[in-house]
């Protein structure tokens, strides 16, 4: 066995105290085919605090109750933690109004939801939608299955195959005066790489098209003012943000919202149902049909305080000195390629890479051999890969919670993938 | 059980690097894609005939080394076998993987005892088989092929 070398740190250099942070997360003490667990598929879903798994079981032990309904001392208490989480998400967010937040059980729905609700009754034939090649698909294939239903031209900004930023050379025709709707995500889940969001959506405002922004890898480890982004609508998921699953969150401008169709038609999005005709209630409960995720929504309003607490800057900064080092550390590896911009700072907490010749989902064999969780393939990117002709990659997120020594041992672990494939 | 001796065994790796069955054929008798969407393997199979007999299969695509070492042992273990013996084969060779049942191939078929280590690694299972379930697909149904 290769051993890390011993001269370098392995204590990140940032402000955050790991040690106790990682004790706030149950998980941690687990081991993986018998190694300490070292968790590393942060892209793919965070951890989740006790503070946020107690607010769950609260909701189940305690309460149990529907809200918006009952009129008993149980559902007036979960319907007062349901209604008090859109504040705090609208305070993370600096919304002007609890009243632009929508819960829905995913970013995924998110995107369906402005799909169904604004996009199909404002696009129109001839009509053009414009996002990029590193989108994820929940943020991909709404647009193109809508494109091709409305006879719209769905246009996409291309990657620099170099070093996969989008090449914006070309952008003033790619978004144009036929231009309904921009999509783009803030933050690439396959190379944490960050566009420079603010150009896309000054043109897209220039051309008076409808914005969305996918803040699904993003919101986790950012400070977001909706404000000052001055999008018309931002998607993301509790998930990734150490909430539970099942809870997903729609931004959007009040008015906006309030002009959209309904998407899911039901209970508690009603005002007042005649035979003949119903009227809705307004923007967020018109999306809020049925029965929501309550224990959820209240998990993930305990999630969005642990992080407050810790402080978003702080993690931030952390997750950029695991990647800064997880950089430096890889370069003493023959044959390792990695993918995204070689300004780390216009990064996020994520390394693509891969080993040789070593097929992603070998290299991630190995790794979970070793207790190591990564994530390995085409990450919900297609198109990404496609541009970039590889067959997928293995991906290292970081987040709060992790540390030098773990970044020590994936690369003592794709040594070994070194020796197995050389 | 550890990764080098179930899974990355040398004759693995050997059937993952050899390019020998590793082409495209232009007059195919039968051709078909199999995918694996979560991981990414993506390999398309090639099937010239003669009669019932299977006179080559070779494999072009995408996959790792599970997937491309299996397809490769497949493309020389149907070389000059009829249909049913082929359906024969694959039939054993899933058995041993699915159902842990102890292989019985005749010894110039020996090489495929390497996979059954991948047993152990259900993931990794599905790689295993894509290439096999994709010409079982085309054999049964040999008509739909191109
Ligand atoms: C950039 C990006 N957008 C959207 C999503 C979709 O999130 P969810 O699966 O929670 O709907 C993900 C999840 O991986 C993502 O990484």
């Amino acid at each position: 066995m290769q051993q890390s070398q011993p001269t370098m740190e392995p204590a990140a250099r940032t402000s955050l105290n790991v040690e106790a942070l990682r004790r706030d997360f149950p998980i941690l003490t687990r081991t993986m085919r018998g190694k300490p667990f070292i968790y590393l598929d942060n892209g793919a879903t965070s951890l989740k605090p006790q503070s946020v798994i107690d607010e769950e079981v609260r909701y189940y032990t305690e309460l149990s109750a529907n809200i918006h309904r009952g009129v008993y001392e149980f559902s007036e208490e979960a319907s007062e933690c349901y209604d008090q989480t859109r504040g705090i998400v609208a305070r993370f967010l600096n919304a002007p109004s609890e009243r632009e937040i929508v819960f829905t059980k995913s970013a995924t729905e998110s995107s369906n939801l402005i799909a169904y609700g604004w996009a199909m009754k404002n696009i129109k034939q001839g009509d053009e939608i414009c996002i990029s090649e590193i989108e994820h698909h929940a943020n991909f294939v709404p647009w193109q299955a809508l494109a091709e239903r409305l006879g719209a031209t769905l246009r996409l900004i291309p990657i620099d195959p170099g070093d996969a930023s989008l090449d914006l050379s070309d952008l003033d025709r790619l978004i144009n005066d036929r231009t309904r709707l921009v999509g783009i995500t803030a933050m690439s889940n396959v190379t944490g790489y960050m566009p420079p969001i603010e150009r896309i959506l000054a043109r897209a405002r220039a051309v008076g098209a409808v914005t969305v922004v996918d803040g699904a890898q993003w919101v986790s480890h950012a400070t977001v003012d909706v404000q000052k982004l001055d999008a018309d609508f931002l998607i993301f998921s509790a998930h990734k943000m150490c909430g539970p699953t099942g809870v997903g969150v729609l931004y959007g401008r009040e008015a906006l919202l309030n002009e959209m169709d309904p998407f899911l038609f039901g209970g508690d999005m009603v005002l007042r149902v005649r035979k003949e005709k119903t009227v809705f209630r307004k923007a967020p409960e018109k999306f809020e049909a049925g029965t929501p995720n309550i224990a959820g929504v209240m998990a993930f309003g305990k999630a969005i305080e642990y992080l407050q607490n810790v402080g978003m800057k702080a993690i931030h900064e952390h997750e950029q000195d695991l990647l800064r080092y997880m950089v430096e550390r890889a370069s003493e590896i023959d044959g390792l390629v990695s993918y995204g911009p070689a300004d780390l700072s216009t990064r996020g907490g994520i390394f693509s890479f891969n080993v040789g010749d070593a097929h992603p989902h070998d290299t991630g064999n190995i790794l979970d051999e070793d207790g190591i969780a990564v994530r390995t393939g085409l990450h919900c990117a297609h198109p990404l890969m496609q541009a970039l002709g590889i067959p997928g990659t293995v991906r290292a997120s970081f987040y709060l919670y992790n540390t030098r020594a773990e970044v020590d041992r994936l690369i003592e672990s794709i040594h070994r993938v070194r020796r197995i494939f050389s | 059980m550890s990764l080098e001796e179930d899974l990355y065994k040398e004759i693995i790796l050997e059937n993952y690097r050899s390019k020998k069955n590793r082409s495209r054929m232009d007059d195919a008798d039968l051709a078909s894609e199999g995918a694996n969407p979560s991981c990414g393997d993506d390999v398309e199979l090639f099937v010239k005939l003669d009669g019932d007999r299977v006179v080559a299969v070779t494999y072009d695509g995408i996959g790792c080394s599970i997937c491309c070492a299996s397809a490769n042992l497949l493309c020389e273990a149907m070389k000059g076998k009829t249909l049913a013996e082929a359906m024969t084969i694959i039939g054993e060779y899933r058995k041993m993987l699915l159902e842990d049942a102890t292989p019985h191939f005749s010894d110039d078929l020996a090489d495929l005892e390497a996979m059954q280590g991948v047993k152990h690694y259900p993931v990794r299972i599905k790689c295993a088989l894509l290439a096999w379930n994709t010409v079982r697909d085309m054999f049964e149904t040999p008509a739909s092929g191109g």
